[in-house]
């Protein structure tokens, strides 16, 4: 599936719930379902900072696809980031690098994309978006 | 000053925003400890001043500066009424406590040699540790800390041993802004004085729920950040004793505090300008002078009263809740509850308590020694001022068992 595709799919999920609490249930619950991290990847060097839980990426490249594990202390920040590795793992960094990220909104996650807020959404796909400039420059 | 309790129905009325919704629920205000909200007197002292008499101070011959100065003087008379100072030069107007303490650190520098020591408390927030440490990087100083126990007390038995005539200065908060303990500072002061030591207190926690007298205390240095005590943001004050006032050199070079400038030499200003640079939060200044009057008007003694019966309420009530751990469990409290959830994140909480409208703070409350010494990643935080009201209490119960259903 591609990135878009993988979205559309999160929004339908997520439409099927009235209310916030419903939401945070589902995301909490996808958030168990995170491909985790290994240990010796969960190191201060691979946390994303910007996040008032700590959160840790590693991303490997297989053949031309980037595949991302993660982690978090906090189990909402868990759920957000096992939703956008669904979203970009086993792409491409080019689709990784040109997908856009608004269907946040659409799952009614708003308001965690502000900048500002402490858990670091923004700057979590920085961090996969990063990941994908080093790997496609490493695949040239 | 009142003496009937507090009628919070009315005094709830004074403070325009906590009518507000927050994700379509009533906002349910429980970060005071932060900054606490502005009531209406206030915000309409502000108002007048942008539409009636805002000019520069001190400068003017027109009314409209007279007017300002006055104003901005008779506030600087009201704070030092409020904190008994000797002399209102001895207080000086600031940006908050951050400035405040700043300011005497640089001056310090002057004053210090190698060797010398500087003693600070184990609950310290954050950016009050760092211009400790620049200190200590520009003079050789020593940076030494009096320890906490596990109730979030100061070991004052250890801090009398650490005490030498090599300690030059002791800075601690008169009231810990993670864990709301009320520090022994009386003793804390005393002891320092009899081995010629300076203290600073940082009283940004302190003076929304206590009324600091400086002279009886006879503390070298106090700061106060007005938004916690129902003032505007970036402003605050220094308290300092004349005669160590006059034996730090000045902060900043700028307007207002010199007397005489040529290009060989430059005479400064006497206290309090010559530590006010430039032009200062005017209206801020005026407006924290309303906000004394404001808080005095209820008084002191009512507001402290009413905030430990809400603390109890809320410390009682919270504790029924199964695997809730308080840090912070001091025998001297303000309104501040830090708790955790064992097994749950406290940022976690947070977000759950923010969709339910409740306002609470999450994370280190920049101080992460204290996280360390609780080998915690941080708590949920919870701060009353006297215009919460047990109803509220209620909620936040609620809220923090639900999100605890939620996360667990
Ligand atoms: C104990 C303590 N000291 C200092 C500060 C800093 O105050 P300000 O940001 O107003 O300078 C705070 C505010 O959070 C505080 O709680």
């Amino acid at each position: 599936m591609t990135i878009k595709e993988i979205q559309k799919e999160i929004v339908d999920e997520f439409s099927m719930f009235d209310d916030w609490m419903e939401r945070y249930e589902y995301m909490i619950e996808l958030g168990k379902s995170l491909p985790l991290i290994e240990a010796q990847y969960k190191t201060d060097d691979n946390i994303i900072k910007g996040c008032q839980s700590k959160v840790w990426v590693h991303a490997e490249l297989d053949t031309d696809k980037l595949v991302f594990t993660a982690d978090s202390e906090a189990i909402i920040t868990k759920g957000i980031i096992a939703i956008l590795i669904r979203t970009f793992s086993k792409q491409s960094p080019k689709d990784i690098l040109e997908a856009k990220t608004d269907f946040i909104d659409e799952i009614g996650l708003k308001e965690h994309l502000s900048p500002t807020r402490a858990n670091g959404l923004v700057s979590m796909i920085k961090q996969l978006k990063m990941y994908a400039i080093a790997y496609q420059t490493q695949l040239k | 000053m009142t003496k009937t309790p507090l009628d919070i129905h009315t005094i709830r009325r004074d403070f325009p925003i906590l009518n507000r919704e927050v994700n379509g629920k009533p906002l349910v205000y429980l970060d005071n400890a932060a900054t606490s909200q502005t009531p209406q007197q206030v915000i309409d002292v502000i108002v007048e001043y942008y539409s009636s008499y805002n000019a520069n101070i001190h400068r003017g011959v027109h009314s409209l500066s007279q007017e300002a100065t006055d104003a901005y003087e008779q506030a600087r008379i009201k704070i030092q009424e409020h904190f008994n100072a000797a002399q209102s030069h001895e207080i000086i107007f600031s940006s908050g406590t951050t400035h405040s303490i700043n300011l005497v650190a640089n001056g310090f520098s002057s004053l210090l040699k190698k060797g010398d020591e500087i003693l600070v408390s184990a609950m310290e927030h954050h950016s009050n540790i760092v211009p400790w440490q620049m200190l200590c990087e520009r003079t050789g100083a020593v940076l030494r800390v009096i320890p906490m126990n596990d109730n979030g007390e100061l070991v004052m038995e250890e801090y009398s041993k650490l005490l030498s005539p090599k300690t030059k200065l002791v800075f601690c908060n008169h009231v810990s802004n993670a864990l709301g303990t009320v520090n022994p500072v009386e003793q804390i002061i005393e002891e320092a004085h009899k081995i010629g030591a300076a203290v600073l207190l940082d009283g940004a926690q302190a003076a929304p729920h206590i009324k600091a007298d400086m002279q009886q205390l006879d503390v070298d240095f106090y700061t106060v950040s007005a938004h916690k005590m129902c003032g505007p943001t970036g402003v605050g004050i220094l308290y300092g004793k004349e005669e160590w006032l006059n034996k730090l050199p000045p902060y900043q070079g700028g307007g207002e505090m010199i007397a005489e400038v040529t290009f060989e030499k430059t005479t400064y200003a006497d206290l309090p300008h010559k530590f006010e640079a430039g032009t200062p939060n005017i209206c801020g200044g005026i407006a924290f002078g309303a906000a004394l009057d404001y808080m005095n008007a209820i008084g002191f003694e009512a507001i402290a009263k009413y905030e430990h019966e809400l603390l109890e309420y809320a410390t009682s009530a919270l504790l029924k809740i199964e695997d809730l751990k308080i840090f912070g469990t001091a025998k001297e409290k303000t309104t501040v509850i830090s708790f955790n959830i064992e097994g749950i994140h406290p940022y976690d909480i947070g977000v759950i308590l923010d969709k339910l409208g409740i306002a609470v703070r999450t994370g280190h409350h920049c101080a992460q020694p204290i996280m360390d010494f609780f080998k915690i990643p941080g708590t949920v935080r919870a701060s009353f001022s006297f215009y919460n009201t047990k109803e509220e209490v209620d909620v936040l119960v609620a809220g923090v068992k639900r999100a605890k259903t939620m996360l667990q």
